[in-house]
């Protein structure tokens, strides 16, 4: 699978580093400037790939389901700029962003969206169900809410084993009301547990409005019976995921148990492709992408603190060209050979 | 008139039990309430209390005893102005209509995990050597014994295997298969849960991703219908959906199938339902041979595997090979009784009965070969298609439900494979398509015993009585 390089390379993680403040925006506490142009980096190429996926998805070239991640770029983006190696992901359909954010290879990605032999899960998940073991990206998951046992499972495995991780558990606000969210929780609790559950709020389940589904609406409060601290944090904002970040990842780490955070984000595009969205209004659509939109607003700022405009530029290039590459690789792959069918249904080999 | 103070069944599957002490001694007044004796069943130690007022005339089972059968006087009650201590016992309940129907004297003063008046239908069987293959030491044990040694070994040989679901750790199970394991293990490898199937299954599968080794215990399979989309979606299908990268090493096991008197919510067989997908390994072993060795065989398994035990057959015993790494590999029937003319498959508790009837038959002139699928999935259709080539005769016998069942796929697969060795119509012995009644006569015809197994095999030879 040929694997294109990320761009720029990411500032070295030290384990066990010392939580930082919590307040996000002090200029002194700003993450190093090589950090900061990693996020813008890493969201933009987020956007693109979305952006082609969609393109793609109209073409036919992508089948089923696909979930697009644009507008929440800056959710997965601000936690995976603080995680470690060691640490393991989760999430559930809307994973696309997920894969590229742990550093997962963009042509692999697309070409399991196009159902290829060379995607990830060599053309037999799509784009619901992908897995990276070398990330510790575990899926990908289809059914609303079944990553969030599954996540504190690996939570378990990591403090069983003593390797010092952290499960990073996504959700959106339409899985806050399953029930296995709250068995979970209370296990996590229970048994404290290192496990984030990123609760992504981007405001719909599908159609359906938080307030039209949710008795109480500040989502970052649901672990409260369990004693699991929550914090509400603005998802729009890659910087103050960052810190949130942080916070809980040092929460966690230091054994004191599972952390909630509420990413209040918007995604722009519909539930899936086939979602016309008519349960939201253009104008709400729009006032987000222009005064929340989470790249222009890292952007804005990174030029106001005295960033070159051809720096960043590049990095649009960049972005543009890794996902242009992807494409090509992903539809020049081929369709999985038919012997395919009936391998990896169970591990033969028993050691 | 004297009170006769019977042992009671603790349990829906109790057969009999130690009576660790008496609290009381001959003349002691005893009140209603007032606890009289500890018991100790296959699963627990329980206290007895009295029901009815009066002196203790005589007590005919002394502290200690082992294996007193349910139903047996263990004590006489004399009412006001009665002195006659020599009260002989009545004979003890020998038959299991007896004792079923016995008035109790006692209830348990503790009722969990199901405290129920009725004794148990159980086949006594002689233990058995399941495997003659096997020509070294033996020993004998129950099923319940087995299964816990099986964990117990596995969990000694691998760091990474841990048992979790509840009352697996303090209480010893629910059904005492764990007994032992929280004392050399600790509680960070046995794991008590809050009830949480769902969530607890789900945090096995993402264990089993984060490569660790989970043991998951079902109080009953009955419990995993709450659990099915983790076992079905993540744990099934997770190999396939990631091209090969994300194995799921994962055992499910508890009891399956009905137990006794415990109604329809808690009697099914699960075996059609896990057998139906790809993804999973289905195992339900018969003897204690075979538990052992195919749950360590399921451990081992780097897949999910569904383990399906049977309450009934928990307190049974066999002889066990004595060693500590005794396997029996997973997709491989075995033929317990040779025959030449009529195949009969059965799993589970159904192979003892499967193996009854065989005797019945025989004594009427029809040799009948048994096979004890011992797992379900992968299907061991070879050892099956052989034997009916050569008998011309299948009968399929199973608890469950008959529609779509176990029976109906190894039909077509019969037929699939073996058409034109077959000399009738394959016979299927199965569960009445009835929710599980509670009452303990239409249990019975709910359920398929011997009698019902012999006259299909009749059916299937076309002899007299296969009605």
């Amino acid at each position: 699978m040929a694997r294109a390089k990320s761009a720029p390379q990411k500032s070295a993680k030290k384990p066990g580093r010392p939580p930082k403040s919590v307040k996000a925006s002090a200029v002194n506490d700003r993450p190093a400037h090589s950090d900061m142009l990693q996020m813008y980096y890493d969201m933009v190429l987020i956007r693109r790939f979305e952006e082609k996926a969609g393109q793609l998805y109209g073409m036919g070239e992508i089948g089923g389901f696909c979930h697009l991640y644009i507008g929440q770029e800056a959710v997965v983006v601000g936690m995976q700029s603080v995680a470690e190696d060691i640490d393991s992901i989760v999430t559930s359909y809307r994973d696309h962003g997920h894969m590229l954010a742990c550093g997962m290879d963009a042509g692999g990605v697309m070409a399991e969206l196009t159902g290829r032999a060379d995607g990830y899960s060599k053309g037999k998940g799509g784009s619901m169900h992908m897995f990276s073991r070398e990330k510790n990206f575990y899926g990908g998951h289809g059914i609303v809410a079944a990553q969030v046992p599954i996540g504190a499972g690996l939570a378990f495995a990591h403090k069983y084993k003593g390797d010092g991780g952290v499960n990073m558990a996504y959700l959106g606000d339409g899985a806050v009301n399953q029930g296995q969210v709250y068995e979970t929780f209370n296990m996590a609790a229970l048994w404290e547990l290192p496990v984030i559950f990123v609760i992504e709020n981007n405001q719909y389940a599908m159609g359906t409005a938080v307030p039209r589904a949710a008795a109480g609406t500040d989502l970052c409060d649901r672990g409260k019976a369990y004693g699991i601290p929550g914090m509400q944090v603005d998802g729009m904002d890659v910087l103050a995921v960052r810190t949130a970040a942080e916070q809980a990842l040092a929460h966690c780490r230091s054994g004191k148990g599972p952390f909630i955070l509420e990413m209040k984000t918007y995604r722009y595009r519909g539930h899936s492709m086939s979602d016309p969205a008519k349960y939201r209004t253009r104008d709400e659509v729009d006032a987000m992408r222009k005064q929340h939109d989470p790249i222009d607003q890292l952007r804005d700022l990174l030029l106001r603190e005295g960033a070159d405009e051809a720096e960043l530029k590049a990095l649009d290039t960049k972005a543009k060209s890794i996902v242009s590459e992807a494409t090509d690789f992903a539809l020049e792959s081929p369709l999985p050979d038919p012997s395919a069918l009936y391998t990896d249904i169970l591990i033969e080999d028993i050691a | 008139m004297t009170i006769e103070i019977k042992m009671p069944a603790l349990s829906p599957t109790m057969t009999e039990g130690r009576l660790s002490r008496w609290l009381v001694a001959i003349g002691d007044e005893v009140r209603s309430g007032d606890v009289i004796a500890e018991i100790e069943t296959d699963k627990a130690t329980m206290e007895v209390e009295a029901i009815d007022e009066g002196k203790i005339g005589a007590l005919h089972v002394e502290s200690g005893q082992d294996n007193v059968q349910v139903g047996v006087v263990i004590a006489t009650l004399l009412e006001e102005g009665e002195t006659d201590l020599s009260a002989a016992p009545s004979a003890p309940a020998a038959s299991e209509e007896t004792a079923s129907n016995q008035d109790l004297a006692a209830i348990p003063a503790t009722a969990e995990p199901v405290a129920s008046a009725a004794a148990v239908i159980a086949p006594v069987l002689a233990p058995i050597l399941a495997e003659p293959d096997w020509t070294g030491p033996t020993k004998t044990m129950t099923v319940r014994e087995a299964l816990r040694d099986a964990m117990a070994e596995e969990m000694r040989k691998d760091d990474r295997v841990f048992v979790m679901g509840e009352e697996v750790a303090e209480y010893q199970g629910a059904y005492k298969v764990t007994q032992g394991l929280l004392d050399e293990f600790s509680d960070k490898r046995v794991i008590d849960t809050p009830i949480t199937e769902h969530g607890f299954a789900g945090l096995g599968v993402g264990a089993a991703f984060g490569e660790l080794r989970p043991i998951v215990e079902f109080m009953t399979f009955n419990f995993s219908m709450q659990a099915i989309d983790q076992i079905i979606n993540s744990a099934a299908k997770t190999l396939y959906m990631s091209g090969g990268q994300m194995g799921c090493p994962i055992v499910f096991r508890g009891p399956n199938g009905a137990a006794s008197r415990v109604a329809a919510q808690h009697s099914q067989c699960f075996a059609s339902w896990y057998a139906h997908c790809p993804g999973l390994k289905v195992v339900s072993p018969w003897s204690a041979a075979d538990a052992k060795g195919l749950l360590k065989a399921a451990i081992r398994d780097p897949n999910p595997v569904i383990f399906l035990e049977n309450e009934v057959m928990y307190g049974q015993s066999f002889e066990v090979p004595d060693h500590d790494d005794w396997v029996v590999p997973i997709g491989k029937a075995k033929v317990l009784r040779e025959g030449s003319d009529v195949t009969i498959s059965a799993f589970s508790i159904m192979v003892g009965r499967a193996l009854e009837a065989a005797e019945q038959l025989a004594a009427e002139g029809i040799n009948a070969e048994v096979i004890d699928l011992r797992t379900i999935r992968p299907l061991d259709t070879e050892t099956l298609l052989t034997s009916v080539r050569k008998t011309n005769r299948f009968v399929s016998c199973e608890e469950g439900f008959p529609f779509a069942g176990i029976g109906a796929e190894l039909a077509m697969q019969v037929m699939d494979g073996a058409f034109d060795y077959l000399d009738a119509p394959v016979e299927r012995v199965a569960g009445e398509d009835v929710p599980m009644p509670y009452a303990a006569n239409l249990e019975k015809l709910a359920l398929p015993q011997v009698d019902t197994i012999v006259a299909a095999a009749k059916r299937a030879c076309f002899r007299e009585g296969g009605l």
